[in-house]
């Protein structure tokens, strides 16, 4: 405090002296590392202008340092920042209507003949992207259901990687085939086209989490054949149309089957096996199972199970 | 570069009268600021007051979400924080299970990140849609929209203290159900206005799943 006062006055004798001081730039800066030569050389009251005017320049130039200092350091926020303006280059993917978007999931279970004609591929991901997370949920639903647990990690955690890993990995193995292969298939094509083909996954654990009747797996296998096969059908039918050359086709659609059915597969079974455990060794209902009342009146007894297992092992 | 631009302006800086105050930062202002509204001087428990009347209108806009910008004017992100952290302690799994892993109840980190990722999600979503909102402005009224839900958490809460059979399930489905309806009816009465109106679907979409997740966890939390 006692500074600012000296200061101060030192700005006021200099005031009463020299004509040039800019006092608006003194008040903004008050940070700068040269401030401080600003006042002592003032204090030397019998200077004239031309000091003055020296340490005017040096105060521009150091306002010119401070600008340049000001914008390398935005550039710097707005590089951090880019993130969130790369917002604008995704726009066109999401410009869609509710209809189209209603039509694309209807038209993912209803395959098309190919023809010579190639068949249409949207690129658009706002469809894709919500399946996804649609079956994140559906995922999430099943695990609980199933009474599913995660050594590490949490449950939305599991079903956040499985999905996306999916997506991201399938599609990227499918667009390196497609490109040795010569097939005509954009990498955002082919995201979102088997996003659109999750949606066969989404109906098949939803009907097969809900409606769970028996002990084998039936209507399970029924439901994958059916829907899973109907989104692949479509899904080859688009390739086999944008691909020339017999083996190429094979190549690639074999691929995508494969690595679509089975991703639907690995789903049921890898977290709902264990509600069929549990059903069968308690002889309850599988239905019943489901709900969360029972596993709860079970769950000690389970816990004791781990522990005897853990123990013995 | 200097030189120039000092003599430029030489003759003109001549001219400024030399009058008038000097006000240097760091002493007392002039009294004229202090006819501006300061907080500086004021009571700390005025202080919190304020802001806790604040998130507590917000609150009330929320279970009575008539067309009100107050939500979208003055966001804030206590109300979500408060609701958060609420929510996440309520549906920590059961200490019985410390040696297990994760006994099936949902974690503390996992409330926390379904609700704030969720949040971003549906607001970039919102975003790439065309929405003309500000990021923190749609967080800020997701969050608060929770509200309806985290109150049909306690409810729940106290009903699982009973002994637990159909009936009451029923009840406790029921309030979620009614919880998660007004949400939802709640974060598009603030939100529709932002979006173009053909594609109100699309962006109502991921708002109805998020709260559908959270109101999931709610309903499915059974340990008492």
């Amino acid at each position: 405090m006692a500074d600012t006062l000296g200061d101060r006055r030192n700005q006021q004798g200099a005031a009463s002296q020299s004509a040039v001081i800019d006092l608006n730039d003194v008040e903004e800066m008050p940070d700068r590392d040269d401030s401080s030569d600003y006042d002592s050389s003032f204090s030397d009251s019998d200077r004239g202008k031309k000091k003055g005017m020296g340490d005017d320049i040096r105060q521009r130039l150091g306002e010119n340092v401070a600008a340049m200092m000001w914008q390398s350091g935005k550039q710097q926020a707005s590089k951090a920042w880019n993130l969130y303006g790369n917002i604008d280059i995704l726009r066109p993917y999401f410009n869609v209507e509710p209809r189209e978007v209603r039509s694309r999931l209807m038209w993912s279970f209803i395959p098309q003949k190919p023809t010579s004609q190639r068949q249409r591929v949207s690129r658009e991901l706002y469809g894709p992207l919500m399946v996804i997370f649609t079956m994140i949920a559906l995922l999430l639903f099943q695990m609980k259901t199933a009474d599913h647990r995660v050594e590490e990690g949490t449950l939305m955690g599991t079903a956040f990687g499985v999905c996306f890993t999916y997506w991201f990995g399938a599609s990227a193995f499918i667009w390196f085939l497609s490109f040795v292969c010569n097939t005509r298939l954009s990498m955002l094509q082919i995201m979102s086209m088997l996003g659109y083909g999750l949606f066969g996954h989404c109906m098949v654990i939803l009907l097969g989490t809900v409606i769970h009747t028996s002990h084998d797996h039936v209507f399970f296998y029924l439901l994958w054949a059916v829907i899973g096969g109907a989104t692949t059908l479509k899904m080859v039918g688009i390739i086999v149309t944008r691909t020339s050359g017999q083996t190429q086709r094979i190549i690639v659609c074999a691929a995508v089957a494969a690595l679509h059915l089975l991703f639907l597969l690995y789903l049921h079974f890898a977290y709902h096996q264990i509600v069929e455990d549990l059903s069968q060794a308690f002889g309850s209902g599988g239905v019943q199972a489901q709900m969360k009342e029972v596993p709860v009146a079970i769950k000690p007894g389970v816990g004791g199970l781990e522990k005897a297992v853990k123990a013995a092992i | 570069m200097a030189d120039v631009e000092f003599h430029g302006q030489e003759g003109m800086m001549n001219d400024v009268s030399l009058e008038g105050e000097i006000t240097v930062p760091g002493l007392a202002q002039s009294e004229d600021d202090d006819d501006q509204f300061s907080t500086l001087d004021e009571p700390v428990k005025e202080t919190v007051m304020r802001d806790v009347k604040a998130v507590g209108q917000k609150f009330f806009h929320v279970l009575y979400p008539k067309t009100s910008r107050v939500l979208l004017k003055e966001w804030d992100l206590w109300g979500p924080l408060i609701l958060c952290v609420f929510m996440a302690m309520m549906l920590q799994g059961s200490s019985e299970h410390l040696d297990k892993m994760n006994d099936g109840g949902p974690q503390f980190a996992e409330v926390f990140v379904i609700y704030w990722v969720g949040a971003v999600v549906v607001t970039l979503n919102t975003k790439l849609l065309g929405g003309n909102i500000s990021f923190f402005q749609s967080i800020c009224v997701l969050g608060y929209c929770v509200f309806p839900l985290t109150v049909a958490l306690v409810v729940c809460r106290i009903v699982l203290i009973a002994d637990q059979t159909t009936a009451l399930f029923i009840v406790r489905f029921i309030i979620v159900v009614v919880a998660f309806a007004w949400s939802t009816f709640a974060s598009t009465a603030f939100l529709a206005d932002s979006q173009p109106s053909n594609r109100k679907a699309l962006a109502v979409y991921p708002i109805f799943l998020f709260y559908f997740v959270i109101s999931w966890l709610i309903i499915s939390h059974t340990h008492t």
